[in-house]
């Protein structure tokens, strides 16, 4: 709706993942999604169970073309330049794109994280008012303790392959976005054994660094690269060769498309700020996520109790809200550090939205859809916390209903 | 100028043919929840029986909804510059079909989940707005269409001679009140009427008991009032001027669509009468499709622009995708088409039975119903 140009340049390629995304994954979601929900009393027990499987599937699946449309705008691969627009040339390519392949798990883990700390705060939080109780419910506690132990070991495992995957998606993304890990690093000047910033500050203009705390080498490691390209460097490659990947090559679509950009004067620059601290945010929460996931794990070994307190109280609240704005800062890393290209190295997202849209729509929609979203984020979060304090509902055997005249197990 | 920048693939006609089927899924199932939704507040006196009619749709209402995500889709990926032109072009009466999808379905989840009456009542009328503005506005839009939305050259609006650097060249060139026609209301009023008749239709094939008997006298008062702007919807939609090259052979094929659907809808009143809800929702389902039916074998060529005096139009086939895509697109929806229509069928056999007041499980704390 707001990007007609990017639409009408890219449809060719990123049009078939999304209505693919849709035939596949979102009917299987939403139609095994309601019979799972309403089911309970018609179905068998396994076929029941096999609706949320097929559902859950689907929402997998669905990840899978988002995320492979989403590579492709970082690393545009398997298109040609034709008829004044990106097209198909290799659709195998698009799903073997090599920041795909790394893209993918590191987003997916992520949100398995952000689940399991939803578990194990609100178990966690249930478990210690049960420890604050003379004569705690062993059934509750049983539940509870299981949860919050399943929760911290998603948190922790999960916390492990992301930064497997991590380390993965850093080096494919130093070689084909050069520019985004510089900015990430706030690395003005090319560097052998790069130093790691633990702290950046630039000058005001964002072209050199005013001074700096660093763990020597440690960037190099992380880029896969021994010499790490910085900032300013990369600025002087664009103005004379146009876009390139780290080792100077370009996919075919950057490489056909190289001479019509060099008349736009784009300057390849991210904001280097956001970007600098948006990498560093995520890594924070992440690993802030892993430690209170193996201190969950800890203090409820072998049968202990946590001791509640101000700090169980703090971890529970930590809990879903550090993986959630680690997920949410890492987007805006990847698509910020992206910046000033919508698809890297081909289209500069200026040129991408709609001449037809008025700044005026924009600014109204925007508006209205905070109001709605917020409005809609403080009735959601009232009944979570409704529920959540509920705590466990009081367990009913379901069997299927042959009585035409019975009520549903399970109704609006 | 040109009618047709090249003679359309056989290809690109299978797709335009394959959006039309896509928005017949949509239009002829969501059509109904709409519809039931939109009566939410107005047939159900009580909790209960609202309760009964939200849950007539409760299981499917999600998976309806996405034949109208897959449209969308498959008009990105199958023709991207339609897609890239009219959703820009139709931003605000997008918008709001956006806002009316997104409060429709918090509002059945939200409804039961406090025992207040006022709380439910409201969630009720979010659910009934929010399932009035999608076919609203998707009337008005589809009357537009028939209309032909008009389009400019950007090249030549800019004074540049030559082909931008990204092929952005037809836009649209109209404004948002221009879309309120007498036929564009027209065109909004109908679908809407069409929705209510069709979902009371199937909330009383799907209930029994008090508020079958209530449903069933409505379908046949809605149906009524439906066919007045009904027929004069079907009669503007095919006697107006030839847009650049539309064919008479299709031209034909609404007409005969048109007068299809004006005969199915009257069978289905008829039905009503005699107490056949079963034959009767059947028959507006065959009405819905007969409609886009109608209005689909219009957008063949020009896609609902009216190309007329442009230097490069948009068309099925300036807009259409390359063919690697389109065969691509071809394979994975001959294969998984028929794949989500069976296990929907399946769907609805699960939820086959009537649902009356006995069925629904009581609340813990149910609300004393005040107004109603």
């Amino acid at each position: 709706m707001n990007w007609s140009e990017y639409s009408r340049f890219v449809g060719d390629i990123f049009g078939a993942p999304l209505a693919l995304e849709a035939l596949i994954a979102f009917f299987l979601e939403s139609t095994f999604l309601g019979l799972w929900i309403f089911g309970w009393d018609k179905l068998s027990r396994g076929k029941h169970l096999a609706m949320i499987w097929l559902a859950s599937i689907g929402t997998l699946i669905s990840s899978i073309f988002i995320m492979a449309a989403n590579s492709w705008m970082q690393n545009p691969v398997g298109a040609t330049y034709n008829n004044g627009r990106a097209e198909l040339v290799d659709f195998g390519a698009v799903l073997t794109n090599p920041i795909f392949l790394a893209q993918w798990p590191h987003t997916v883990i992520g949100a398995f994280m952000v689940a399991g700390s939803f578990i194990a705060g609100v178990a966690g939080w249930h478990l210690a008012k049960q420890a604050k109780k003379a004569t705690p419910d062993a059934e509750d506690v049983s539940a509870y303790r299981t949860a919050t132990k399943f929760g911290a070991t998603i948190m922790l495992v999960a916390g492990l392959l992301i930064i497997l995957t991590g380390d993965l998606l850093g080096k494919q993304m130093t070689q084909v976005q050069p520019m985004k890990m510089a900015a990430a690093e706030a690395l003005y000047t090319t560097e052998t054994n790069a130093p790691f910033s633990i702290l950046t500050i630039g000058s005001l203009d964002g072209s050199k660094e005013v001074w700096s705390f660093k763990v020597p080498g440690v960037l190099s490691i992380l880029a896969g690269e021994s010499t790490v390209k910085g900032i300013n460097n990369l600025q002087a490659d664009y103005a004379k060769t146009g876009f390139t990947q780290a080792d100077g090559s370009q996919n075919t679509l950057q490489k056909e498309f190289a001479s019509k950009l060099s008349t736009l004067g784009v300057n390849p620059t991210p904001n280097i700020f956001m970007s600098y601290w948006a990498f560093r945010i995520m890594m924070g929460l992440g690993f802030l996520t892993m430690i209170v996931g193996a201190w969950l794990l800890w203090v409820t070994r072998k049968g202990a109790m946590p001791k509640p307190g101000k700090l169980w109280t703090t971890a529970v609240w930590i809990l879903p809200l550090a993986p959630l704005f680690a997920n949410s800062f890492g987007w805006i890393f990847t698509e910020m550090g992206r910046q000033p290209w919508i698809v890297a190295g081909v289209m500069p997202t200026s040129f991408a939205v709609s001449p037809t849209v008025s700044v005026g729509d924009v600014w109204f929609t925007m508006i209205v859809y905070t109001l709605l979203y917020g409005g809609l984020a403080v009735i959601e979060l009232g009944l979570m916390f409704k529920y959540i304090k509920k705590g466990l509902p009081v367990v009913a055997p379901v069997e299927q209903i042959v009585d035409e005249d019975a009520p549903l197990s399970f109704a609006y | 100028m040109t009618l047709l920048a090249v003679t359309p693939t056989a290809l690109q006609a299978l797709w335009l043919i394959l959006v039309a089927v896509l928005w017949i899924g949509y239009l002829v199932l969501e059509g109904f929840d709409y519809g039931v939704a939109m009566l939410l507040p107005f047939v159900g006196k009580n909790d209960k029986e609202r309760r009964v009619l939200v849950n007539t749709i409760g299981p499917v209402w999600d998976g309806n909804q996405v034949w109208l995500l897959t449209a969308g889709g498959a008009m990105f990926a199958a023709f991207s510059g339609w897609y890239a032109t009219l959703f820009s072009a139709l931003y605000l009466p997008l918008f709001l079909i956006l806002l009316g999808l997104i409060i429709r379905g918090v509002a059945f989840e939200y409804r039961g989940k406090r025992p207040d009456w006022t709380w439910r009542n409201r969630w009720d009328w979010a659910a009934a707005i929010g399932s009035l503005l999608p076919p609203l506005v998707f009337g008005v839009g589809f009357a537009n269409f028939l209309i032909g939305l008009p389009l400019k050259d950007v090249a030549i609006l800019n004074g540049a001679t030559t082909v931008p650097v990204y092929a952005g060249e037809t836009l649209w060139a109209g404004g948002l009140f221009g879309l309120f026609s007498w036929f564009g209301l027209v065109g909004g009023i109908t679908f809407v009427l069409v929705f209510l008749t069709h979902g009371a239709i199937y909330a009383a094939l799907k209930t029994k008991g008090e508020i079958h008997d209530r449903l069933m006298k409505l379908a046949l008062k809605l149906g009524i009032i439906t066919a007045v702007p009904g027929i004069v919807f079907v009669l503007g939609a095919n006697i107006r001027k030839m847009l650049p090259g539309q064919l008479d052979s299709l031209r034909a094929v609404a007409w005969i669509a048109g007068i299809l659907l004006l005969v199915l809808f009257v069978g289905a009143i008829f039905f009503v009468w005699k107490g056949r809800e079963g034959i009767a929702f059947i028959l507006t389902g065959g009405t819905i499709a007969m409609c886009a039916v109608m209005i689909f074998a219009h957008l063949y060529p020009g896609l609902g622009f009216d190309n007329t005096g442009l230097k490069v139009v948009l068309d099925i086939t300036t807009a259409s995708s390359s063919p690697t895509t389109l065969t691509l697109m071809t394979v994975a929806a001959a294969i998984l088409v028929p794949i989500v229509l069976l296990y929907q069928i399946w769907t609805y056999t699960v939820f086959r039975r009537r649902l009356g007041v006995e069925n629904i499980p009581d609340d813990v704390d149910e609300p004393v119903v005040v107004g109603g």
